[in-house]
């Protein structure tokens, strides 16, 4: 009997377990394949051309991939003074203790937030701040576009970066510190000269890890970027994301090719993001290594 | 250990069981598609379900997921705002009727200082939504709204992100009025917009443009009649300027249809009529007998869709859609009359 169950339960642990990558691999034959009228209409074009146009048959990548990098690159460099900040607050000046805790569940209260839900704060309170911002610039004054979608995306990342980067700051060893220390470095110098470069790489791979997040991010860019299937201009215009134009699409795109065309894009995005999150894993793996 | 064998076993059963369940036969009916008229079938459905106990389910996934599960025949009726075209039904391996339930329109909102209200021309509409005029001062538009003052502001042209029947009738509106809108944008659920800001879906435009000072954009007519939004006259084919009224919508209707109902109705010749109309559809296959469908359900169908186009259009004028023409309830009947079930008619 003890045998029998013990049987049953660990088929039953090594089914799951399979589920996952097999379901991983399933996704991308089915990618693959839905997408393949795309690449015989299409072909190359679709990396190179700007232009989308679903009347013309016309599919062209390029923009959306331009978006998309744009507002995820914005968003990250805008999220790294934030996050580091956060993360020596948290990993060195204060790992345990009243403020510790309620900044780490504030982080945490962050990270968990739906993404509509941003969407919405980022339309009713961001998109105002950045027309009044517009109208001094003296640029259209729309309030959506670019810049107010990697604001958005900017809160939205930190949590990531930031819980990451404090426990690798966290796991400085602590007889370097000391030494560090004792030759008379203050506690500043000390952070800049031993910690920082220490953590270095967990702290990229934290910060490639939430550039995947940011990648992907679908409904709230979706509903601050504009959406208009053109290159942007300046960092003010409105535009479009590979996430967005799929959302924007896809339930009523009733042609072959708009619909092949679509997953393909779904396509580039997956692997785009896998290929950051892998290395991202790569970078702490080999930090881990090293210790 | 055993409890836990035990639970999985019994979580086993009662999916099985639930699946088993989903479809009680003539009993309910499965529908999908176009987000336009959900609010009306709902309703509609609602109270079909207390008078005959049958009950229908209706997914507002949108027209294009509406076809695309019909032909999966994953569902007994599809719902679109936008007509299959030949290609389509050809693609879908059998033929597949039309059946008008109700009519929507597609007014012009905008956002101006003490929202005066607007009248606009074709030409001008198809203008502002190439770009080409960009001020609320410019002379054409001074010309036909006497009597308005237009602020010297930019023109923020707002259209619909998402693939949608409205962008569709919209479109084909645009395209019917002007050459060149034809020829470098063309009609469609999704377009290739030569300038403005994309929303999603019909309170994405609306906000936007409550949000935007000097922005106009498209949004169902029902969508504006409920949320007070100041809407634009439109000069129709005959000269006469229209304000979109379910009246004026069913108004549009009153031209010669073909018997399949596959009619556009923008840019009608109805001269009270409203020029940016159109109906929407509920599409089927028309013989029943395909999978393993029985001759109940075929049956059931054929009964809902009746009472549709014709209990159901008292219902539509108490939500603000506009019900169907006599002419249309006509044809649709005809229509629903040659459903068969394996060759032979369903209703006698």
């Amino acid at each position: 009997m003890h045998i029998s169950s013990d049987r049953i339960f660990k088929t039953i642990l090594a089914l799951a377990g399979i589920s996952i990558p097999a379901l991983l691999i399933a996704f991308i034959v089915t990618l693959l394949i839905d997408s393949v009228p795309a690449f015989l209409r299409i072909g190359s074009a679709f990396f190179t051309e700007t232009t989308w146009d679903p009347v013309a048959q016309q599919f062209g990548v390029r923009a959306f991939v331009v978006g998309t990098i744009l507002t995820s690159c914005i968003a990250l460099v805008l999220s790294i003074p934030f996050s580091l900040s956060i993360a020596l607050f948290l990993g060195e000046y204060y790992r345990t203790g009243v403020w510790s805790t309620l900044l780490k569940s504030a982080i945490e209260l962050l990270a968990g937030i739906p993404s509509v839900i941003y969407g919405m704060w980022a339309l009713f309170v961001l998109v105002p701040m950045v027309r009044s911002v517009q109208l001094q610039l003296g640029v259209p004054p729309y309030g959506i576009g670019i810049m107010t979608a990697s604001l958005v995306l900017t809160v939205m990342i930190i949590p990531y970066s930031a819980s990451i980067s404090s426990d690798v700051i966290a796991m400085v060893p602590a007889d370097l510190k000391e030494a560090a220390l004792s030759l008379g470095a203050t506690r500043y110098e000390m952070l800049r000269s031993v910690v920082l470069p220490y953590a270095l790489s967990g702290i990229s791979a934290g910060t490639l890890l939430s550039l995947g997040r940011a990648l992907g991010e679908t409904m709230a860019v979706t509903m601050v970027i504009g959406n208009a299937n053109r290159m942007p201009d300046s960092i003010f215009s409105p535009a479009n994301t590979m996430a967005s134009i799929i959302a924007n699409e896809f339930a009523e795109a009733t042609d072959p090719v708009h619909l092949a065309s679509l997953i393909k894009v779904g396509l580039l995005l997956m692997i785009i993001t896998m290929l950051i999150n892998a290395a991202g894993t790569y970078v702490i793996r080999k930090k881990t290594l090293n210790q | 250990m055993k409890g836990c064998t035990t639970l999985f076993a019994l979580c086993c059963a009662v999916v099985i069981l639930f699946t088993a369940q989903a479809r009680g036969a003539d009993k309910e009916l499965m529908g999908a598609g176009a987000t336009f008229p959900f609010p009306l079938y709902q309703k509609m459905f609602d109270t079909y379900f207390q008078t005959t106990g049958i009950k229908v389910n209706y997914q507002a996934i949108g027209s294009g997921g509406g076809i695309q599960q019909l032909v999966n025949k994953t569902v007994d009726f599809g719902g679109t705002d936008a007509f299959m075209t030949d290609e389509e039904i050809a693609a879908a391996g059998a033929p597949i009727v039309h059946i008008p339930t109700c009519l929507g329109a597609v007014v012009l909102t905008y956002n101006l200082p003490g929202n005066p209200s607007l009248k606009l021309t074709p030409d001008t509409l198809v203008d502002i939504f190439l770009g080409k005029i960009t001020q609320w001062n410019d002379k054409r538009l001074v010309a036909i709204n006497p009597g308005v003052v237009l602020p010297d502001m930019q023109i923020v042209t707002v259209h619909r992100s998402d693939g949608s029947g409205t962008t569709a009738i919209f479109s084909d509106y645009l395209a019917k009025v002007s050459e060149e809108w034809k020829t470098s944008v063309g009609a469609g659920k999704s377009l290739k917009w030569p300038c403005g800001l994309g929303a999603k879906g019909n309170p994405g435009v609306a906000g936007l443009v409550k949000q935007v000072p000097g922005s106009i954009g498209y949004v169902e007519l029902i969508y504006a009649l409920g949320n007070n939004m100041p809407y634009a006259d439109i000069r129709n084919k005959a000269g006469v300027f229209v304000k979109p009224t379910i009246e004026s919508v069913s108004r549009a209707a009153a031209v010669p249809m073909p018997d399949d109902t596959r009619v556009s109705i923008t840019d009608t010749d109805a001269r009270d009529g409203y020029p940016i109309s159109g109906f929407t559809w509920i599409v089927a296959f028309k013989d029943q007998k395909y999978g393993d469908r029985s001759k109940a359900q075929a049956e059931s169908l054929v009964k809902l869709l009746g009472w549709m186009i014709n209990e159901g259009q008292k219902i539509a004028q108490t939500m603000n859609y506009a019900p169907l023409p006599d002419a249309a309830v006509a044809k649709a009947k005809k229509i629903i009359a040659s459903i068969t079930y394996g060759g032979q008619p369903v209703v006698q």
